[in-house]
């Protein structure tokens, strides 16, 4: 019968572009703005969807510890504090290479698959130190440019920034919008700022962080991922972590649904990062349910899921060790990243 | 599997909650299971015995008592030993009991949870977090009606003993929305799980025995349908709540027929779910999954019927096959899973077979390539698109998994269609506009509309249904109105029938004679001859005949409700409007008082004082219901959701109202005037023996600016006319005062749309006596309550 999928005359570049991405990469669209009002997201439906999920969706024993692994090759392992050194940003590089510790790996049958996280994410001046630190692992660096957290330097600061970060070794570079121009509904400003975020990455992959704390209304949320999208953004992100509010299932429900909108009309796959406040390994179960159930068993892997987070992997450490031994696990029996 | 094949596959695994705690209680009971009667377990006197079984797994539960007429007797003789001390007891004191068992129900909610999965092979998800808790909130809910009710029902007394007869689709939820308020309000009960589910109602009464409820004040019998028509028959019962089917409805409305036993009942339904193209089509989406796949859709309100606007139905369909492709079946007791087992083999053979009709009869199938577990009744998420509404999956209930598409074009459309059903349960409206989705929720004919949501419930909003889906409602302070009966009544006697007078042959003289008059009928707001052009005399008390009326025929009754359909404005007319009518009628009638109290005398032979009083207190009456016309509001709920349920009172309609012999205009009055505030059209039928001052009262309706059709009337035989209109299905209630006969009758035809009866039993009201006569007691039963959810939030 009908067929929606409206396949887009984007362009969609030949090469799979940086490790760990092996989908055609989103090169964006043009700005379709009838297609941006048109959004609309009923709250209460939508907080019924997240409630009923825990309800309709768990995984235990054996599949859990899967599930919970398979987050740890999600997580971004991030440091973005106002203290943040040399020696603490090469520690949290070598958590990154050994997340679990290998006894409980091999116990769980999983000692030969080479578990890292999926990134390591860093401010800027930090790049070139943990591109040292993890050569040779394959561990992409990502950088937080464009004025973290409030991105409210000037455009062409912001622009230089990116450039800096890539030419320091950053795969993937984590921008901020300007969350002005959602909140006065300027879709062609938001749309160009986008796109010139997105040509200065360069072979870099972008992650546009909407900060869904400050842009306050799901229907917000909707639109502007959308149009981050159509402006080739390469993954959509909740948060910096520094909102009040950060990643909900709420808003990745709505998220979600976007790239699948965006995914029924282009046939491009656009990747997800929650982050901020998720620090426990069952809040994380919840969100792969979520992806899996919303976009599909392909949003499960790191080159279209990522999980912004420093303590969670902690917590997963002790969830996997409780499973191996079957008794409950303490921090400290688990390095520190 | 191991961990490295999850993690390669990324699937979700089982993930079963333990039965250990659930085959403990049954096995503490042998998995044998008497009536629980007067407090105890007992076997059926006949020794009989049927089973209980998993439907996920075809596996035998338990044994169970078949109750017979013995065990029934036994159950309602301890019920009304038991009712006089229960109502006695302060309401507090049956608060502390219905708290007591809402905490039981807390204290032992995943022991139900469980048992109740077993018993009915729906996930325990919603019986452990829908079912479950919902069942506690009503008996916390109706433990404030039992601390209120002497305060805020001091008009009111209990039924007394009820029988109540639940189905199997939420065993244990509606045995809370029937025994909570029931008990609350100091009634005893007689309970009849469905055959099919029996066991959480058994499971409760163990719990409540040591909850400390007394003894008979709870009896549960179990049994097949023979045990419920026992129950449905018993004469020392006071009342009959049923859920169920309509075609069970329809029969236990026949069987109780003129017995006096008050009766609720909560049938069927073909519920629409409308989507119109500004809606949020992904929580449309998700929407459908709640309305359809909730319970593997063995739910009454089911949104079964998916209306969507042309425009988006492409998208939509296509969006909700996607959304199909991801729901899990799986046993009952996975809690990874969206749907579990149909309830019994003979279900799952009704929902193929009809589905196999809808599609021969050109429907699209689409069914998800999703695995089903082996072994038991088991059906996928099943979506029927491009149905006529011609086909039996459009028009009947398949109380299965099966969600049924049309589309229109426009939201005028969008109503008639969903309007276009013998039912009127529930709807659901998914638009972002709040103009547009309100004005549909006011137009649907549905006892429930959920704006933006589906199957919402709470204990403080109604639930029941409009037409074919019953009368009545479940919940809230309507629901408490079913379990009580106004204290004014109580003591009415038998209306004694006078002899009719013997006819005196009219003598003639050399006077000046009256100038004849032709009383008519009163039709559309025209004078009109009986279609028979017969007439019927009217005589005075000493047999003289003073005049005679058209003797109306079924063709009379028949243009009378055409008329009256015709005349829907007065039903959306403002409150406003309605009493400035109601208190000019009253202005013109009291400019020709002397004349009606002049022929209120002629007729009755009452005296000039006691005719007055009549005419006084009619126009009296016409004040006090031009007084409650633009006073008798609904209520805003608040559920536990950021939002409201607005509790609307709605006309019924069209309401037939036959007259009762005595007080022929105040009698009249009484009826006619508390229907038309609320905004029904009427078609009424004076007193049969009396008709003179109705017909004389067309000509005060003529001056006194009633819109045409909003009051008919057609004279004649109380009982023929009575017949045409109680087996009319365009007539949606009928008031009918008079012999039990009558009663009896009226109930008895209602059947055919199930249509809304009051009637007197031939017990006389006094029809001077306020309290008795007049007032919300009269109201209530002039409106359907229809509750609309409507969640906010930006």
């Amino acid at each position: 019968m009908e067929d929606l999928a409206v396949k887009s005359s984007a362009a969609v570049s030949a090469e799979a572009a940086g490790v760990g991405h092996n989908w055609p990469r989103n090169d964006g669209i043009e700005l379709d703005l009838s297609w941006v009002v048109d959004q609309r997201v009923n709250l209460s439906a939508a907080e019924r969807r997240v409630a009923t999920l825990p309800g309709r969706r768990t995984v235990k024993k054996d599949a859990q510890a899967a599930w919970l692994l398979k987050a740890v090759t999600c997580i971004d392992l991030t440091t973005l504090n106002g203290d943040d050194t040399t020696e603490r940003v090469k520690r949290l590089c070598a958590k990154a290479r050994q997340p679990v510790r290998q006894d409980i790996l091999e116990a769980l049958g999983m000692g030969d698959r080479g578990i890292t996280t999926g990134a390591v994410c860093v401010y800027h001046r930090f790049v070139s130190t943990a591109v040292d630190a993890l050569k040779g692992s394959g561990i992409p660096v990502a950088a937080v440019s464009t004025g973290f957290p409030a991105g409210l330097v000037p455009h062409d600061v912001k622009l230089k920034e990116i450039e800096a970060s890539v030419a320091d070794g950053a795969r993937e570079i984590d921008i901020v919008i300007t969350r002005e121009h959602v909140l006065t509904g300027n879709w062609q400003a938001l749309y160009d700022e986008m796109r010139d975020f997105r040509a200065a990455c360069g072979d870099a992959h972008v992650k546009a962080i909407l900060a869904t704390g400050d842009l306050k209304t799901l229907r917000n949320v909707a639109r502007a991922s959308l149009v981050c999208m159509m402006a080739g953004a390469d993954f959509i992100k909740t948060s910096t972590g520094k909102e009040g509010v950060n990643a909900t299932l709420l808003v990745t429900l709505v998220m979600l649904r976007m790239i699948r909108a965006y995914q029924e009309r282009t046939g491009l796959k656009v990747g997800y990062k929650p982050a901020g406040g998720i620090s426990a390994a069952k809040d994380v179960l919840n969100y792969q349910f979520l992806m899996k159930d919303e976009l599909g068993r392909e949003w499960l892997e790191p080159d279209l899921f990522r999980i912004g987070a420093s303590s969670l992997l902690a917590d997963i450490e002790r969830q996997l060790e409780h499973h191996v031994s079957g008794a409950y696990s303490a921090l400290n029996r688990h390095a520190i990243g | 599997m191991t961990v490295a094949r999850y993690f390669d596959e990324m699937s979700y695994g089982p993930a079963p909650e333990a039965d250990t705690e659930a085959r403990a209680w049954l096995a503490r009971h042998k998995s044998v299971f008497g009536h629980f009667i007067n407090g105890a377990f007992v076997a059926s006197a006949s020794g009989k015995t049927f089973d209980t079984y998993e439907p996920a797994t075809g596996a035998l539960l338990a044994k169970i008592a078949l109750g017979g007429r013995e065990d029934v007797n036994n159950a309602v003789a301890a019920a009304r030993k038991a009712q006089g001390a229960w109502a006695k007891l302060p309401g507090h004191a049956r608060a502390r009991h219905l708290y007591a068992l809402a905490r039981m129900i807390q204290r032992h909610a995943r022991l139900i949870a469980v048992v109740e999965a077993l018993d009915n092979g729906k996930p325990i998800r919603e019986t452990r977090d829908i079912d479950i808790p919902l069942a506690a909130r009503h008996f916390y809910h109706h433990a404030g009606w039992a601390q209120l009710q002497e305060t805020e029902f001091a008009d009111q007394v209990p039924v007394g003993v009820v029988g109540q007869v639940i189905p199997w689709n939420f065993p244990f939820l509606m045995l809370a929305w029937k025994v909570a308020p029931a008990l609350a309000l100091g009634n005893t009960v007689i309970l009849k799980p469905a055959e099919f589910t029996p066991l959480t109602a058994l499971l409760f009464a163990d719990l409540a025995a040591a909850a400390g409820l007394p003894p008979g004040v709870l009896n549960v019998v179990t049994g097949e349908g023979q045990t419920g028509a026992l129950i449905v028959e018993h004469e020392d019962i006071d009342k009959i709540a049923f859920t169920g089917s309509t075609e069970v409805g329809r029969l236990i409305r026949e069987k109780t027929a003129g017995t006096g036993k008050s009766l609720t009942l909560e049938l069927g339904g073909k519920s629409p779910f409308i989507v119109f193209d500004d809606a949020d089509v992904d929580g449309a989406v998700e929407g459908v999954v709640d309305a359809i796949w909730f319970n593997q859709g063995q739910v009454c309100c089911a949104g079964s019927r998916l209306l969507v606007q042309e425009g988006i139905a492409p998208l939509l369909y296509e969006r909700l096959k996607r959304r199909m492709g991801t729901l899990r079946v799986g046993q009952p007791l996975d809690k990874a899973i969206d749907m579990a087992a149909i309830v019994a083999p003979v279900q799952l053979q009704r929902i193929e077979s009809m589905v196999a009709q809808g599609v021969t009869e050109g429907a699209s199938l689409h069914q998800p390539k999703i695995e089903l577990p082996k072994g038991g009744s088991f059906y996928p998420p099943t979506l029927l698109t491009h149905v006529q509404p011609t086909s039996i999956v459009a028009t009947e209930e398949i109380f299965g998994p099966v969600a049924v598409s049309m589309t229109f074009r426009t939201p005028e459309e969008a109503i008639q269609l969903a309007n276009h059903t013998r039912y009127g349960l529930a709807a659901s409206v998914w638009s972002e506009t709040i103009g547009l989705a309100l004005h549909v929720a006011a137009k649907l004919a549905a006892g429930v509309v959920w704006v933006n949501a589906t199957n919402l419930f709470d204990a403080a909003a109604g639930f029941g249904g409009k037409r074919e889906s019953g009368f009545g409602r479940e919940g809230g302070r309507e629901g408490c109105y079913e379990y009580l009966k106004p204290k004014a009544w109580i003591g009415r006697k038998l209306r004694s029938v006078p002899a009719a007078p013997v006819v005196k042959a009219a003598a003639g003289d050399f006077s000046m004679p009256a100038l004849d008059r032709t009383a008519k009928l009163f039709i559309g707001g025209k004078q009109a001859r009986p279609d028979g052009n017969y007439s019927r005399p009217v005589l005075s008390s000493k047999g003289k005949v003073i005049g005679e009326v058209g003797e109306g025929n079924r063709k009379d009754i028949r243009n009378a409700v055409v008329a009256a359909q015709a005349a829907s404005a007065w039903s959306s007319a403002t409150a406003h409007n309605r009493a400035q009518i109601l208190y000019y009628i009253a202005e013109n009638l009291s400019g020709r008082a002397a004349e009606f109290a002049d022929r209120i005398s002629a007729m009755t032979g009452a005296t000039a004082a006691g005719a007055k009083a009549e005419i006084d207190a009619a126009i009296a009456r016409l004040f006090s219901y031009g007084a409650w016309a633009d006073k008798y509001e609904g209520v805003v709920h608040q559920p536990p959701l950021r939002g409201v349920a607005l509790a609307m009172p709605e006309p019924q309609g069209v309401v037939g109202v036959v007259c009762p012999p005595e007080a022929p205009l105040l009698g009249f009055i009484s009826l006619v005037a508390p229907l038309i505030a609320v905004g029904n059209r009427v078609v009424a039928v004076p007193s049969e023996q009396h008709p003179l001052v109705a017909t004389d009262f067309y000509s005060v309706l003529e001056t006194s600016d009633v819109p045409a059709g909003v009051i008919n009337i057609v004279t004649g035989s109380a009982i023929e006319l009575a017949k045409t209109l109680a087996a009319h299905n365009d007539v949606d209630a009928l008031w009918a005062f008079g012999s039990p006969e009558l009663s009896a009758l009226v109930e008895k035809l209602s059947v055919g749309n199930l249509k809304r009866t009051f009637v007197d039993y031939g017990k006389a009201i006094d029809w001077m006596d306020r309290t008795a006569a007049e007032g919300p007691a009269f109201l209530r039963r002039a409106v359907d309550v229809k509750n609309i959810w409507i969640p906010y939030g930006e």
